[in-house]
């Protein structure tokens, strides 16, 4: 039921809640959240982010806070696309998507989809400064904290 | 053994994966480490900083107790980024 695919192309968004949705009448409410390249970090230019995975560790991983989230709410549609390679600014880099037959499910479950999968999925971003040079994004303590929340 | 780096360790050390065989001594990820670090200036800088790498044996998270044994894939990278 629940799509789930690292991949180097552009996701549509639009196509993505269709595919949600097609043939069901029964969904109430769907909840997403797009995670895009910005155009800056600790005040310099972005030219360009390169997101690293583990292949095999990252589908394993990300099956599995799915498994987690499908147990917690009554899903009726689930979709996780999580893009790798070189990215520009504006371009979108994570897509979550839940259907459920009510919205509080649908927004709750694509919180904690989000926010389990910024720290518990093998994903590394590299940034490219427009100025030259680069660097490897550091974990922050809020994505830890927003993460915990979570925790049962 | 097969062990695997990734983001800022791979850098340094220059391998995105080798095939090591330790010592039968090496029982878990932190005597791994210990081991690993021993292999080149690159291994010892990468591993300089224990609190800033993270571990998988097999494919699942893994703490310095965890053990590791040879035929294991293990990985070592920093805590992670996406989304």
């Amino acid at each position: 039921m629940a799509r789930v695919r690292v991949q180097e192309a552009p996701f549509d968004i639009a196509a993505e809640i269709a595919a949600l949705t097609a043939g069901r009448t029964d969904v109430g409410g769907i909840g997403l959240f797009v995670g895009t390249v910005r155009d800056s970090a600790g005040g310099r230019r972005i030219a360009a982010m390169t997101l690293e995975h583990y292949p095999g560790m990252t589908e394993r991983a990300l099956a599995a806070i799915v498994a987690e989230a499908e147990a917690r709410w009554p899903l009726i549609g689930c979709a996780v696309i999580h893009r790798v390679g070189r990215l520009t600014p504006g371009e979108g880099i994570v897509l979550v998507a839940t259907a459920s037959a009510h919205r509080q499910a649908a927004l709750d479950a694509t919180a904690f989809l989000i926010d389990w999968l910024k720290t518990r999925a093998p994903f590394w971003k590299h940034e490219e400064f427009a100025d030259g040079g680069g660097q490897w994004v550091a974990a922050r303590g809020e994505d830890d904290a927003a993460a915990a929340r979570w925790v049962r | 053994m097969r062990v695997l780096y990734f983001a800022w360790l791979r850098q340094k050390i220059g391998l995105a994966e080798e095939e090591v065989a330790p010592p039968e001594s090496v029982r878990d990820v932190a005597s791994l480490i210990d081991f690993l670090a021993a292999r080149s200036p690159g291994h010892a800088e990468a591993f300089a900083n224990r609190a800033v790498v993270r571990c998988a044996v097999n494919q699942d998270f893994a703490g310095p107790d965890a053990p590791v044994h040879a035929g294991d894939e293990v990985a070592f990278f920093p805590p992670v980024t996406g989304g």
